[in-house]
């Protein structure tokens, strides 16, 4: 109710403008651009790293010039060079981090405020932690203390290196392998920084985990690293939130997340994600090549993600469950918002190899302007998957008559016991519904806002409370003049 | 309230609308009937301002302005509303939150303050209530999965937060039983104001029997044929439209 509300104002202030297309101007410092063995290892040496990381992320580069681009994905973008980028840009004042939120540059703290995400208020009154990663390097990191105290680790992924070496090549590319895909292991090369998380054995992380990423630097490349492990019978709600500025070159991010949930452990890892997704003209904008996976590796653990993805030129974002464990559980939960010249190639894959493991995808797909959505899924049942369950949902709403939406399920099952369902729909936005809504007084955006946050509903519900209002803002400015 | 002078309209070209005159005083009811194919329902949706209703002659002026220089959703905030004969279902959004961000809507067009959501609460109840609308159904998503008597109650539930000051009733009595017809017809009733005028839409003297107005007039072939008092509703009713039409002819 207030939500919606919420929903309209924001559509009313922001004009139809991308509302974080604002640049900072603070020094950097970058590495030279372009790619080879040299920068691997300017980044490595940057952030001071033992040899095993220099070594393993030298492997992933040598495998990684080997490999070939994909081209399965049903988006079209012209050739990257990615010997025209930069792959490391720190804020200039990386020797002296700051110790705390005081000693942090204004000016970057400002710009977290043009975000929405004061990070001093959030400390006081949300209660959230927040992990920011600007361009690469993490900033700050607050409520450590707190969670020190539960035992819980929240750090970027350089702290983690340094501090918890064993957990990191213990469980670093284990999810997702360093030959994974042609962007994983890009990213396991070039990798700057991202967020560590280690929930220990019985704890309960007593508050939501967050992170906001952000690329400000033009021409750079931005490749976290996420690496989430909860053990056995903990539990973490993780949210992760990304803008980038305007700009008129494309901006490429290539990131990796990887989730390890032990027995009885639940992961849930939400995203909002909101990259400049170019003007209505297709220039400039992020292209999103992301790797996600979470590993159900314990008996009766669970993993559920759920994403929001309103921005970007290009996505290419399939995160994905291993169902392990007998008896895990894999939940995919994602609206999809394209506008304009938006390309969009996402969707899941749940691999069943436990007993009685089940999983269940929503996906809702939204196309507008000259946009094009494909959902991609894959359910995968092993032959030693007995009972393995699956439910899919999609369902596609396009506006006006120049988007389009697809629908590619792959369903591969091995074993006679499971029980696989798929269910999928394509509608248009009616002209009695909008009608409907207008003769009641909303004009045609406030309209279209309700209607889609309406159809998106089953996803936005599983949102925690303060993404689920920044998300249905974003659904209302997203689509703005869709209609008419 | 409202005067329209000799409007013609069309949908997709073919003219439907062919020169119709029509003055609503303040609080004044009036009744439209006609047979099916006459013209009923593409007068409220030219009244609502539907785009692909064109208008090819006439002029509809509504508190001393012109109707058709108004949007939609401006002529929803200057208080005309309409009663679908079939509501749209509006899926996931609930009654609740659709009640509200109508309100609100239209509060923020006429420069008022939005209304809290205590406020709002406590006012949905109130006149839920009197039309026996259940807490649960604010809950469901908008006319999905409604019975024909609960959509016109949510119908008439949004007229009475809405508070228009024309109301354009279309075939309200469409699916009703009469205990239904009952409940709409005394919501309806309760909303009867010196300074709100309502057109009553219907195929059948029955509604009117409920709602009784205070001019009926007969509509045939795009025309008004025939004007007159409540009587009038009884004599077509004994007489039908076969007659009536006929002799106009």
């Amino acid at each position: 109710m207030v939500a919606t509300r919420e929903t309209v104002e924001a559509v009313d202030e922001a004009v139809g403008k991308y509302k974080y297309g604002f640049s900072t101007d603070i020094e950097s410092e970058k590495a030279p651009k372009g790619l080879n063995e040299d920068t691997v290892r300017f980044i490595s040496a940057k952030k001071n790293e033992p040899e095993w990381m220099l070594e393993w992320r030298l492997d992933a580069f040598r495998r990684w010039q080997t490999m070939e681009e994909p081209d399965w994905a049903k988006v079209n973008y012209p050739k990257i060079d990615y010997q025209d980028a930069y792959y490391y840009s720190a804020p200039k004042s990386d020797d002296d981090r700051p110790k705390s939120l005081d000693e942090v540059d204004p000016k970057l703290l400002e710009t977290y405020e043009k975000l929405g995400i004061p990070l001093v208020e959030q400390m006081a009154l949300a209660g959230v932690a927040v992990d920011a990663v600007f361009d690469s390097v993490s900033v700050a990191t607050t409520f450590k203390e707190r969670l020190a105290e539960a035992g819980v680790i929240f750090c970027s992924f350089s702290e983690a290196v340094q501090d918890h070496p064993e957990l990191v090549r213990q469980y670093l590319g284990t999810v997702v392998p360093v030959t994974d895909n042609y962007f994983a292991t890009l990213n396991s090369a070039v990798f700057s920084d991202g967020s560590f998380v280690f929930v220990p054995k019985g704890v309960r992380c007593p508050m939501e985990l967050s992170t906001y990423f952000r690329i400000n630097e033009a021409d750079t490349g931005q490749f976290e690293r996420t690496l989430i492990i909860v053990e056995d019978g903990a539990y973490v709600s993780y949210l992760e939130g990304c803008t980038a500025p305007m700009r008129d070159e494309h901006q490429l991010h290539a990131a990796v997340v990887e989730l390890v949930c032990l027995e009885d452990a639940e992961i849930k890892y939400s995203t909002v994600q909101n990259w400049y997704p170019g003007d209505e003209d297709g220039k400039g904008g992020i292209y999103n090549f992301v790797t996600k996976r979470g590993d159900c590796r314990g008996d009766n653990s669970k993993i559920s993600w759920t994403q929001v993805e309103t921005g970007s030129a290009v996505t290419w974002k399939y995160p994905s469950c291993v169902l392990r464990g007998d008896n895990s559980v894999g939940e995919f939960y994602s609206i999809a918002i394209s506008n304009n010249l938006q390309q969009v190639d996402s969707g899941t894959k749940m691999i069943h190899l436990g007993k009685n493991t089940s999983s269940r995808i929503i996906s809702k797909g939204i196309s507008a302007g000259r946009s094009s959505s494909t959902y991609r899924g894959l359910v995968s049942v092993h032959k030693k998957a007995e009972d393995a369950r699956n439910f899919t949902q999609c369902d596609s709403l396009l506006i006006g008559d120049r988007c389009s939406a697809h629908t590619v399920p792959y369903i591969e099952s091995k074993n006679p016991s499971a029980v696989l369902e798929h269910e999928a729909t394509t509608s248009k936005l009616s002209e009695d519904q909008l009608f409907y809504c207008r003769q009641r007084g909303l004009d045609e955006e406030e309209a279209v806002a309700l209607l889609v946050n309406g159809f998106c509903r089953d996803v936005l519900q599983q949102l925690p409370m303060e993404f689920a209002v920044e998300a249905q803002k974003l659904v209302g400015i997203s689509l703005e003049g869709s209609v008419g | 309230m409202l005067e329209i002078k000799d409007l013609h309209a069309s949908v997709d070209g073919t003219p439907i609308l062919k020169g119709i005159s029509l003055t609503i005083g303040d609080g004044e009811v009036h009744a439209i009937m006609g047979p099916n194919g006459s013209g009923k329902s593409t007068l409220s949706n030219v009244l609502a301002g539907r785009e692909d209703y064109e208008i090819t002659k006439g002029s509809i002026t509504y508190k001393g302005k012109d109707l058709t220089e108004l949007s939609i959703e401006e002529r929803a905030s200057a208080g005309i509303f309409l009663a679908f004969q079939y509501p749209t279902e509006i899926p996931g959004v609930t009654t609740m939150t659709f009640l509200k961000t109508a309100v609100n809507a239209q509060r923020k067009a006429r420069g008022e303050d939005e209304l809290d959501a205590v406020k709002f609460l406590k006012l949905v109840r109130e006149k839920a209530k009197e039309l026996k609308v259940e807490e649960d159904m604010l809950k469901r998503p908008l006319n999905v999965g409604f019975s024909g008597g609960e959509k016109k109650r949510a119908e008439t539930l949004q007229m009475s937060l809405l508070q228009p000051s024309l109301a354009v009733l279309d075939e309200t009595d469409s699916g009703l039983d009469i205990d239904a017809l009952k409940i709409v017809a005394d919501g309806v009733n309760r909303l009867r104001a010196p300074d709100r005028s309502m057109i009553v839409i219907t195929h059948y003297q029955r509604l009117l029997d409920y709602i009784v107005p205070d001019h009926v007039h007969v509509l045939a072939k795009g025309k008004i044929i025939r004007s007159g008092g409540k009587e009038l509703a009884a004599e077509l009713e004994a007489s039908g439209y076969t007659d009536m039409t006929e002799s106009a002819a």
